[in-house]
């Protein structure tokens, strides 16, 4: 197969439809909104259900509502429009039924702006509804990744009956880069054991529902969430390593962050700086091991990011206070140039570090005496 | 000797039902309406292919009841839930089984559209002028002066509004194809409730549209009256402020023979 041109948020519509996409429901909202319109297009084409839904509560209420009869549905938003969904997301986890949601994210909170940001890491890993539940979390940081990413959210939410979301900026989600499309998968109407598809003179009735009056029954379904969610920390922890090796100092950063601070690594090789970067796939759940490893070796992290430090706490965690931590973010939907970080590496690999320091304190001041 | 006439049975549990017993307060309409609808789905024999949406309201427990699968849609998301079901499966019966808080209050933005889509779905609405299993707050359908527990001086209508009519504000959209008004306050209702409810099946199972009885209800326990009271209320204050009627009965509908 060839490469071609795509743009970051049609190449993951057509990806979706390749992975056997039954339903889209969504809304517009901007930079998300080609997802949408791409899929209007190209969902009736193929006998495929498009809905333009009424709001981000009406899409991932359908969304739900297909989810339970076990097709492969779909949503994607940004930001504020993802926020709307929490209900939904929460009812959807509460279920146990697998679906797909892209999240586009730009500049907030509030109305915010529609620059790209990661400021809904924190809203994402967490969970970000109401309840005990960890929903899978995917970081592309090209349109070939997004691509890719697309197509295993799909297996991961049925294999899991779990949500998985797709966190994107939308400068990825924006981008035209060659990159190569799976092929067409046909789809398939699995008749999996849950699915309330009507009972069809085959089998007793089923329900779907996220009630337990009885908190014991509540609890065991909690238990059972994190059962799930063992497995998940054991079989899909993905991430990319970058001249690791012989790496003194490891940055971490994920999405267009991760792909900056790649850039900025080149460089700082090229000047004999043995500096690598690990840049999670996975950020829920988060390739904590790599990390814990890597602490027991390397001087230090530099932790990048396009928000105020919300992986920084899942990287310390990691790290234990073995070694420093440190931080750089830009928020607002401002993306750090290559220049920006390098300028972090060599402070990190020249000055003294302190493992005392909370590293989004220091980064804070930094911030507020440089302007 | 003796003869014992043939046992004549009256009453009997409708197939469409589980052998469940409901959890209903004595008196309360909800049962009626349940027993209608699942005496609707077996005489049309579509039991085996009906998937229905239970609500956040008192009868957010419906899916115990009915003999179907069935899906618990969060609070007013009914339409839209059913939405993603119908179609992707649009050769199953799909129906929401809704409150007034839930369809006129919380949900009134999915239920608009969902009419206005013209989804191929069955509404039923009970209407019972409050927040039952919340314990009896206001609706958007309580009456002008009606005590709820967040009304206690009486709907208030100059800081508190004015009861929403859904049946006719959902009949003025295009996609809606069958949306009518009845009451559940006497045996004469009752049976006028339950032509509509199999009307409303027929205009889905017929792909004519939207389709949606809004139904007239008691709540004894919150109104604080006994079930023969409250059903007189309903017939006395209800009904002139929802008056019964054909909403909407689309081209086509009309001519069904039931
Ligand atoms: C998002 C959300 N808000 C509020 C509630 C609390 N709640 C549960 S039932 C209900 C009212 C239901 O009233 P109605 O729809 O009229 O049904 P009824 O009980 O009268 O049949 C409310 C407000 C909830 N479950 N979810
Ligand atoms: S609270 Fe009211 S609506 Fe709910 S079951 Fe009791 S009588 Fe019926
Ligand atoms: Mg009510």
């Amino acid at each position: 197969m060839t490469r071609e041109l795509w743009k970051g948020n049609e190449a993951i519509a057509e990806a979706s439809v390749r992975a056997g996409l039954e339903a889209y429901f969504g809304y517009p909202i901007t930079p998300q909104t080609e997802v949408l319109e791409y899929l209007s297009r190209r969902m009736p084409e193929l006998g495929r259900t498009f809905v333009q839904a009424e709001s981000e509560l009406g899409a991932i209420n359908m969304v739900y509502g297909a989810a339970c009869t076990g097709v492969r549905v779909m949503s994607s938003s940004s930001s504020p429009g993802v926020s709307l969904m929490m209900e939904g997301i929460s009812y959807i986890a509460g279920t146990e039924i697998p679906a797909v949601l892209i999240n586009v994210m730009r500049g907030g909170p509030g109305l915010g702006n529609i620059a790209p940001s990661q400021g809904d890491y924190n809203q994402a890993v967490r969970g970000g509804g109401h309840g005990d539940y960890q929903p899978i979390v995917l970081a592309p940081a090209s349109v070939q990744e997004a691509i890719d990413l697309t197509v295993l959210s799909f297996d991961l939410a049925e294999r899991y009956r779990s949500i998985c979301m797709v966190i994107l900026d939308g400068s990825v989600g924006q981008m035209m880069e060659p990159a190569q499309m799976p092929e067409m998968q046909p789809v398939q109407r699995k008749d999996w054991e849950w699915a309330t598809n009507a009972k069809m003179g085959k089998r007793e009735r089923r329900v779907l529902t996220s009630i337990y009056l009885d908190p014991i029954q509540e609890e065991k379904l909690n238990l059972r969430l994190i059962q799930r969610w063992k497995q998940i920390q054991a079989n899909e922890v993905r991430y990319k390593e970058y001249f690791l090796d012989d790496a003194e100092f490891v940055i971490v950063g994920f999405g267009t962050a991760g792909r900056v601070a790649l850039s900025a690594v080149r460089t700082a090789r090229q000047r004999g700086i043995k500096v690598g970067l690990l840049r999670p796939i996975t950020v829920s759940p988060f390739p904590h091991e790599v990390i814990d490893q890597l602490a027991g070796r390397v001087e230090a992290f530099l932790v990048t990011e396009m928000n105020s430090g919300q992986m920084l706490e899942d990287v310390r965690l990691a790290v234990k206070g073995r070694v420093p931590v440190e931080f750089y973010g830009r928020m607002g939907g401002v993306v750090p140039f290559t220049e920006e970080i390098l300028h972090e590496i060599e402070r990190i690999t020249t000055s003294k570090l302190s493992l005392d320091e909370n590293p989004r304190d220091a980064w804070f001041e930094r911030m507020m005496s440089s302007r | 000797m003796t003869t014992t006439a043939p046992e004549n049975l009256v009453y009997d549990r409708p197939e469409g039902f589980t052998d469940t017993p409901t959890h209903y307060c004595p008196g309360c309409t909800h049962g009626v309406a349940h027993r209608l609808v699942a005496e609707v789905l077996e005489e049309m024999g579509v039991l085996d292919k009906t998937i229905g949406v239970a609500p956040v309201g008192c009868a957010v427990f419906a899916y115990n009841y009915f003999d179907t699968d069935f899906v618990e849609a969060p609070h007013g998301r009914a339409p839209a839930m059913a939405t993603g079901i119908k179609r992707v499966l649009p050769d199953r019966i799909v129906f929401t089984y809704q409150g007034d808080g839930d369809l006129a209050s919380i949900g009134m933005g999915e239920i608009v559209h969902a009419a206005a889509r013209g989804e191929n779905l069955t509404v039923i609405f009970i209407n019972n002028a409050n927040y039952g299993m919340t314990g009896g707050q206001m609706a958007p359908t309580t009456l002008p002066g009606m005590k709820t527990t967040s009304s206690p001086n009486g709907r208030d209508v100059e800081t508190q509004g004015y009861p929403i009519r859904m049946a006719e504000m959902l009949s003025t959209l295009d996609g809606a194809g069958y949306v009518v008004r009845r009451s559940l306050h006497d045996p004469k209702n009752i049976r006028l409730a339950k032509k509509a409810i199999r009307l409303a099946f027929e205009t889905q199972a017929r792909g004519l549209g939207f389709s949606m009885v809004e139904l007239l209800s008691t709540c004894p326990t919150n109104w604080g009256m006994t079930p023969v009271n409250s059903l007189k209320f309903v017939e006395e204050h209800m009904v002139p402020a929802f008056p019964l009627g054909d909403y909407k009965v689309a081209a086509g509908i009309a001519q069904i023979k039931i």
